[in-house]
């Protein structure tokens, strides 16, 4: 989960930060389901240790 | 259903914008310029005599027997080899020709088997119509004179034999291997009387024949003739449908006696593969009788359990009590399903309507996880449309081909023949793989630059590429300005501008010295029209959707989209990858690839289907795997598709399946996935079916029923069942139905109907009131997006990293004789050509392990490892060795990792970190693997129950 999540943060990365933030939000929105994006709110929740500073900051701005 | 016999024009059509008028036999013809004197009096229904000539061969002048007289002029010249000239008067019959004629066929018929002489009236073949035709009654030369009557028969080949005491050397079979198949195995041996066909003076099996079955199909007198032929005689009636294997989808006569296929021969209507074919369609169709076929449904309580027979209503009730069991204990996600790729759209279109509809969640994904995800991604990304931009036939208007990651002459043979066919005639080849693949040199094709890259580092050449274009002022800034987002290119021509993207810097990646990278760029953007074909070489990768993109950027900023001869075009693994994308089957997009959060787009399926709809994407197969190990997922449904042999991390694989409470598998065959179900419900091989594939070209082709469903009922049926069991009862009398209702709902479909097909033969969606009749070539005048969107390629390694422990890469492919898990390639006679996966690798790394050709040799990973033969290959690079998955027991997957695309989890099939050595046993998973399967596959056959 943790790998996924820093992989399309690295994809994004390249972009201004807004809109890479913006692109890693829309993504896991469109692509992951529910029970994976409540393990990845979780597991920020908990600290969210080895993940990317964008991918860290995408999660916290899904909806719980 | 009478037999189909197609009309042979003589020679091949000629496209001018002149048309000349001559006058046959009195009546006039127009042809446009260029055409032969035969084609043209044939196409006004004047048939002239021939036998060296067909109409997809260059004209060969040599039988003789087309001869014709033409006013003003001397002699009597062959009407294939004569052009029309305006004006031109010929004569087609007189009595001088008819003695010339028949003069010609009785030299001809003195050397041919004296049965097939005497009964050439009620001959099949072209010669023996041909003997009626010039009314020869009898051969006055005898035939004790010198002959080839005890010619050889070699009959090596399992699907054909060649009989030399029948051929008669009009060349037809050479010109045909050469002409149309591109192969050049076979040659005309010796000179005059003692001339012959050969396969290079070896046995066709042992030749470079690669059983395209081209010269089957160009030969006149049964010199070359099927075996089934032979065997069950000649069919009585035949039916048009597509082939069920690789994506090119050619069209096919199913030529049948009684409910026996007697043989499948290539349509020549076929606009894909205009007559053509390859080993895989033309002659592996056995496996649809197979003796291995299950015909009855199966139940058991636990998948150790022996299978039991069971009616089809209590398979159906079984599976539908379980579903709901499960979805009341777990709740409503806790179960979903898997589309195939060889089922017809209208059975994928409907077992993704069955799971958000009667199941009630999004829960459907489909085998192009596996393989091309990553072009939906990366293409919808920049384009606006997730599907290749070309016809087939666009190649033949190729400058420049780029093949990226792709082998089509082994996984795309007949449209390898069209692009070789352009490469003869001169178009020049770029080659991006690590493997020398046969197109790097082949009789008559040498590629002009081969960029044997490290595999893992598609992005870093394709960023290269862009580099050196940007750099070196090769964009096309007037098409850019007109065509494409200005903000999006700017950013991106900075980016690649950066020296951190050059080949210089990128070298220490790709391993390919950076002037060969800056060659073929310049080559690419400068060669005139340039087209990229790419597999999944590209895909099957970490960056896979990343290095789509990356290929997009490169197209557009050359201006190579939205004409001929042009675009980026995916060859599809399997014959309905594009259609079951098409029909909605991933898991966050309905059919037509529009997300399920589109409030409008919901709301028409909800409308049509009646029911309630999730907003949410489902789980796609890697995510339910990893939710049944957690707990959460508990059922499946998976049609025609084997994921335990053909997913990644076999072993993960099998633990996710095992963790489930009721597994179902609708398959021709007890799969590998079936040794972990509860359920299994006999499918219908493609001889079957009624309904459409949609090839790589995005071309909708028909599929029609030759023999009733084995098993009693066809798939649609199955799940129309299972679905009206679960609660949401479904009801269509035919497939027919239910492409109406898919063009209903979608837009990109709105024109297609069986009856559309039935009459244009096929069409490229989009097919709308836009576009009535299809769109062969898309993109042209602006993006489906509007503005072409160029995407930053930032190069990414991959995390699966060589180290001392595993030094090696292994890469996984396909070969020609065997498709995708082999199910059914494994039980034909193709397995006489590749009757088990081998490991290729490099001498320099078989000597350094002291491995010698035939070894057997452990190849093992950090998921875990197998044993298989060791070939060296000069093929190979030094550190990549490669290995194909066909064969179960070799267990390939048992080694690839978990790795996957960053957009669409398309496993990285491509890069695994290995070990390879000396090995005295098979694997621990291997000897597992027997066990596993004696246990799991055992029937009890004492029920006998049937509806």
């Amino acid at each position: 989960m943790v790998h996924m999540a820093n992989q399309i943060a690295m994809f994004f990365a390249s972009y201004p930060h807004d809109e890479a933030l913006a692109g890693v939000t829309d993504h896991l929105k469109s692509f992951w389901e529910p029970r994976m994006r409540k393990q990845i709110i979780d597991y920020v929740a908990a600290g969210g240790h080895g993940l990317h500073a964008l991918a860290l900051e995408a999660v916290k701005r899904l909806p719980s | 259903m009478a037999l189909i016999r197609e009309t042979d024009y003589g020679t091949p059509k000629r496209i001018s914008g002149t048309l000349v008028t001559i006058e046959v036999d009195g009546k006039p013809v127009s042809a446009p310029a260029g055409t032969s004197v035969l084609r043209a009096a044939a196409e006004a229904g004047i048939q002239i005599p021939r036998l060296c000539a067909s109409d997809n061969l260059e004209p060969f002048g040599s039988c003789r027997l087309c001869l014709v007289e033409v006013e003003g002029r001397r002699g009597s010249p062959a009407s294939c080899t004569t052009p029309c000239e305006n004006g031109m008067k010929v004569r087609t019959q007189s009595p001088k020709l008819e003695k010339l004629r028949k003069g010609v066929m009785e030299l001809y018929a003195s050397d041919y088997p004296r049965e097939m002489f005497e009964n050439a009236a009620s001959g099949n073949t072209e010669f023996q119509q041909m003997i009626t035709a010039v009314g020869l009654k009898e051969v006055r030369y005898g035939y004790k004179s010198k002959n080839h009557q005890d010619g050889l028969k070699d009959d090596s080949n399992p699907y054909f034999e060649f009989d030399q005491s029948k051929c008669i050397v009009c060349s037809r079979c050479v010109r045909a291997c050469e002409e149309v198949q591109g192969t050049f195995a076979l040659t005309i041996d010796g000179r005059g009387f003692a001339s012959f066909v050969s396969a290079g003076d070896k046995p066709f099996m042992e030749s470079e024949c690669v059983s395209c079955g081209a010269c089957v199909q160009a030969c006149p007198t049964d010199a070359l003739l099927e075996k089934s032929v032979v065997e069950r005689g000649r069919p009585d009636h035949s039916v048009v449908t597509t082939c069920a294997y690789c994506g090119v989808g050619c069209s096919f006569n199913a030529e049948l006696n009684g409910n026996e296929v007697v043989r499948m021969t290539p349509n020549k209507d076929g606009k894909a593969n205009h007559g053509h074919s390859c080993v895989k369609g033309r002659f592996a169709y056995g496996y649809s009788t197979h003796k291995d076929r299950i015909l009855k449904p199966m139940i058991r309580a636990k998948f150790t359990d022996p299978w039991r027979e069971v009616t089809w209503d209590e398979a159906i009730n079984y599976t539908a009590s379980e579903f709901k069991r499960i979805q009341a204990k777990y709740g409503r996600d806790s179960i979903g399903g898997i589309t195939s790729s060889r089922c017809t759209n209208e059975e994928t279109y409907l077992v993704q309507k069955m799971i958000r509809a009667a199941f009630g969640n999004n829960n459907t994904d489909t085998c192009a996880r596996v393989c091309h995800s990553p072009t939906g991604y990366g293409m919808k990304t920049t384009l606006g449309t997730s599907a290749g931009t070309q016809d087939f036939d666009s190649v033949q208007a190729a400058d420049v081909i780029m093949i990226i990651g792709a082998n089509p002459t082994d996984a795309h043979p007949v449209f390898a023949s069209q692009m070789k066919r352009r490469l003869r005639e001169g178009a020049r080849l770029i080659i991006v793989d690590p493997r020398k693949i046969d197109l790097v040199k082949t009789p008559h094709v040498k590629a002009n630059c081969h960029l044997p890259l490290l595999p893992g580092t598609n992005v870093a050449m394709i960023n290269s590429l862009a580099h050196v274009i940007v750099t070196e002022g090769l964009v096309n800034e007037e098409y850019v300005q007109e065509r494409c987002d200005l903000v999006a290119f700017d950013q991106w021509r900075k980016f690649v501008a950066e020296e951190r993207n050059s080949p210089e810097a990128m070298e220490k990646y790709t391993g390919v010295p950076a002037a060969d990278v800056r060659a073929a760029a310049r080559l690419y953007a400068t060669g005139g029209n340039g087209a990229i074909y790419y597999g999944l070489g590209v895909t099957e990768h970490s960056q896979g959707s990343t290095m789509v993109m990356g290929m997009c950027n490169l197209a557009m900023a050359t201006g190579n989209f939205g004409k001929d001869g042009v675009g980026i075009n995916p060859l599809r693994g399997q014959n309905n990858v594009q259609g079951s994308c098409d029909m909605g089957s991933f898991p966050h997009e309905y059919p037509g690839y529009r997300h399920v959060s589109q409030d409008a787009v919901r709301e028409s399926f909800e409308q049509a289907w009646g029911v309630k709809l999730q907003t949410e994407p489902g789980l796609r197969i890697p995510n339910m795997i990893d939710a049944a190990i957690d707990g959460t997922f508990k059922g499946l449904y998976c049609q025609g598709e084997d994921i335990v042999q053909s997913d990644p991390n076999t072993q993960h694989m099998s633990r996710g399946l095992a963790s489930m409470e009721c597994v179902v598998v609708q398959d021709l065959f007890i799969n590998e996935t079936a040794s972990y179900a509860h359920v299994f419900l006999p499918g219908a091989s493609f001889l079957e079916k009624d309904g459409t594939f949609t090839n790589a070209e995005r071309r909708l082709g028909r599929v029609r029923k030759a023999i009733e469903p084995l098993a009693g009922l066809g798939d649609w049926e199955v799940t129309m069942r299972l679905s009206t069991a679960l609660g949401y009862p479904m009801h269509y009398n035919h497939p027919s139905e239910i492409m109406d209702e898919i063009a209903r709902l979608t837009p990109t479909f709105a024109g297609v109907s069986f009856d559309l097909l039935d009459r244009e033969g096929s069409v490229q969606w989009p097919c709308n009131d836009k576009a009535p009749l299809g769109t062969p070539i898309m993109h042209i005048g602006g993006f489906v997006r509007g503005k072409g969107r160029f995407m930053l390629t930032e190069f990414v390694p991959t995390d699966e990293r060589v180290n001392a422990r595993f030094p090696l890469i292994l890469t996984t492919g396909r070969i020609l004789s065997q498709y995708n898990v082999g199910a059914q390639t494994r039980r034909t006679d193709n397995n006489r050509w590749h009757d088990m996966d081998v490991l290729d690798i490099h001498p320099s790394d078989a000597e350094d392990r002291g491995i010698n050709e035939g070894d057997l040799v452990s190849l093992a990973s950090r998921s875990g490892d197998i044993t298989l033969p060791a070939r060296i290959s000069e093929r190979m690079q030094p550190g990549v060795v490669y290995t194909t998955f066909h064969h179960a027991m070799t267990g390939a997957n048992v080694v690839t990792t978990e790795f996957s695309d960053w957009a669409t989890n398309c496993p990285e099939y491509k890069v695994t970190a290995v070990q390879v050595q000396l090995a005295r046993h098979m694997s621990e998973w291997q000897e597992n693997y027997l066990e596993t399967r004696r246990l799991t596959t055992q029937i009890e056959k004492e029920s006998t129950a049937n509806d």
